[in-house]
């Protein structure tokens, strides 16, 4: 009894605020775009009685969905979100194992401080923090004038509004969930086993490679999923710093939404973006079950 | 049949394999080894013994090249090891921890030194195949480390450590991470193993029984320095020092002023009672008269009776304390008239209810004059 009701708190939490909107959302995708409030029909009228329930669950169906298999613009927004997510996923791994690594190799005294400047940029709005991104890439930005003022460059560079932005904006926000679980799996990493390797013949490098790398590689995947799995939904960073070029799913479904204002069409393609996700999740799951076997 | 004494220490000709030569190891403002020099055999069985931090797993970590020392040299094999890697030396080492790699299998775990080799495949597998039965393992070859017992562990960490047939292995307290019955199993088989080998073996350890069961010499340390450094039955039997003698085994240690007498020396130990004699055989000590001195004797040297015995040098009356019951022995705590407490140890060949000694009772220890050891008070 004691058990269960440690656990109904988590699931009525989950049932709460994720079943529930979930199950909003998809009949939402069922529905048809309508000129009312809210925008959609059918709505369930419970007034009407059993006919009014089955008249409402006769009039939903896969119109959208269809819809967003005819139309190639959905999968190719589909397609590109993948292919943003994967490149800036694989950046941010190549830019934060050096770093975890660097930080799991401090002298101890050192590491709360980094561990403290990593987590830092978190104290502020993730929203100014982008916007700021944009000051530092437009062409007047800082980087261009420090670039020309250096004569690396006679022309600004273009980099705001492009595809580039976009990675540099995910790699720069995300860095931090590649670097912590990446640290913890480094800071774990007993010292004799590096000794051991050296020991029966391995050089500094050979090690890192046998021993070092293979050992951090369940924080590897657990960052990249943690990376990967918001960048794929990604909307206010290629809205802000990607230009027209850039085509998120993300940045899709808020059109859909906001402009186009076809509630339908803007849930099923939520409702396509979750399933694509549920991939990665039930990866990401067993990856972290694996590493908790591992380590009894 | 004739067997030779395996003492390779006594022959002037030898060539030590391993040679410390004033070597000093600082820590910044810390002397971890201070100033030593020692020779080490091949195919011997050499222990470290001493209390953590008295820099036996630094001379340890210095001969695996994981430290360099601060002065002095140290030669293997008659080469300065000098800026020489620990991936270049003919040496490997068995870690405290084991140190196994947690994503390899037991195979691959002792394969790992041999690959980084270049070894052919087929000559690996045999090399790994002969390691696993060596230890007993080749059930356990495909598991992973976390899926087998400490037991277990150790041998592969032993099993990895040997396999690449160094000249030398070093093991770091081997066998601490181990139960008492596991460990003293272990240590016959480390032994067989060394021998079936032919490896030379340097064992770091904090456990006297375990530096006594196994090695062919024992090197005590303390704060830096070897103390004392002979065969085991040498440093329980002859200690150097009053230092070794307690670190090694009881001991009572007696302390008074030496006074030559006969054929030894009469040791005044309290005012007002007889001396105690003690005849030199061959020691080298020879204090002057009335130096301070302290007379070492093993509990099992001292027996123990409910009246003076007769045709014994030493014996003193006393009081008995306290009983430490050990099963096969027992160590009886006896007060002495001026409040020195001595250990006597017998062999408790009756049975528990048929034993004739107890609390309170009025006894007397005695030791033959020969029983004790005279060291600097």
């Amino acid at each position: 009894m004691r058990r269960f009701s440690l656990i109904a708190l988590p699931y009525s939490w989950l049932v709460l605020l994720f079943l529930v909107p979930f199950v909003i959302v998809l009949k939402i995708s069922l529905s048809d775009a309508a000129l009312s409030i809210p925008p959609y029909a059918p709505q369930l009228d419970l007034s009407a009685g059993w006919q009014g329930i089955s008249d409402f669950f006769g009039t939903l169906d896969f119109e959208n969905f269809a819809w967003l298999a005819s139309d190639d613009l959905y999968w190719k927004a589909y397609l590109s979100s993948l292919k943003i997510a994967v490149i800036s996923t694989m950046l941010t791994l190549l830019v934060g194992y050096p770093m975890a690594y660097a930080m799991a190799k401090a002298p101890p005294e050192w590491r709360p401080a980094l561990m403290m400047l990593v987590i830092l940029p978190f104290s502020t709005s993730f929203l100014i923090r982008v916007y700021s991104w944009m000051g530092i890439l437009s062409t007047e930005g800082y980087l261009n004038q420090l670039l020309l003022g250096l004569g690396l460059i006679s022309e600004p560079l273009m980099i705001l509004n492009t595809n580039t932005a976009v990675y540099i904006g995910v790699v720069y926000t995300y860095l931090p969930f590649m670097i912590l679980p990446i640290y913890a799996a480094l800071e774990k990493l007993d010292g004799s086993l590096l000794e051991a390797a050296e020991d029966l013949g391995c050089s500094r490098l050979t090690a890192f490679w046998l021993v070092t790398f293979p050992l951090s590689r369940s924080g590897m995947i657990a960052g990249c999923f943690l990376v990967f799995i918001p960048t794929l939904g990604e909307f206010v960073i290629p809205s802000l710093l990607g230009g027209s070029e850039t085509l998120m799913i993300g940045k899709v479904l808020y059109e859909e939404f906001f402009n186009n204002r076809d509630w339908p069409v803007a849930s099923a393609v939520a409702v396509v973006l979750l399933l694509i996700l549920i991939i990665p999740i039930v990866l990401f799951q067993r990856n972290q079950q694996k590493e908790r076997e591992a380590d009894q | 049949m004739e067997q030779s004494v395996f003492a390779p220490w006594l022959n002037p000709d030898e060539k030590p394999l391993i040679q410390f030569k004033g070597v000093t190891k600082r820590f910044g403002d810390f002397t971890a080894i201070d100033n030593q020099t020692l020779n080490i055999y091949a195919k011997e069985f050499y222990a470290l013994l001493g209390p953590s931090g008295c820099g036996k797993t630094t001379m340890m970590r210095m001969l695996a090249g994981f430290e360099q020392p601060t002065s002095g040299k140290i030669l293997i094999n008659g080469k300065d090891m000098k800026g020489v890697a620990p991936n270049e030396r003919a040496v490997n080492m068995m870690f405290q921890s084991y140190a196994l790699f947690p994503h390899l299998t037991v195979w691959d775990n002792i394969a790992f030194g041999l690959r980084r080799e270049g070894m052919k495949k087929d000559e690996l597998a045999a090399r790994v195949d002969e390691m696993l039965r060596l230890t007993r393992l080749a059930k356990f070859a495909k598991r992973k480390p976390h899926q087998i017992s400490g037991g277990q562990r150790q041998r592969v960490a032993l099993a990895r450590s040997l396999a690449k047939a160094p000249k030398l292995l070093l093991l770091d307290e081997p066998l601490g991470a181990l139960d008492k019955k596991l460990r003293q199993e272990t240590q016959f088989e480390l032994m067989d193993i060394q021998e079936k080998t032919g490896t030379t073996f340097v064992i770091v350890t904090h456990d006297q029984e375990e530096a006594m069961t196994v090695a062919s010499r024992v090197a005590v340390m303390d704060e830096g320095r070897v103390i004392q450094v002979a065969t085991p039955a040498d440093i329980y039997e002859a200690p150097a020092s009053v230092y070794v003698a307690d670190f090694i085994g009881d001991v009572n240690i007696i302390h008074g002023s030496a006074l030559k007498a006969g054929d030894g020396y009469d040791i005044a130990w309290f005012e007002g009672r007889a001396p105690l004699h003690y005849k030199r055989e061959g020691d080298s000590y020879a204090p002057a008269n009335g130096a301070r001195v302290a007379l070492a004797i093993r509990p099992e040297k001292v027996s123990i009776s409910p009246e003076k015995p007769a045709g014994v040098t030493n014996a003193i009356k006393g009081k008995i304390i306290d009983i430490a019951y050990l099963g096969n022995l027992s160590t009886y705590h006896v007060e002495l008239d001026g409040g020195q407490m001595i250990k006597a140890q017998t062999a408790n060949t009756r049975r528990l209810s048929r034993r004739s000694f107890t609390w309170e009772d009025e006894v007397w220890v005695s030791w033959t004059d020969t029983a004790a050891v005279l060291l600097e008070g």
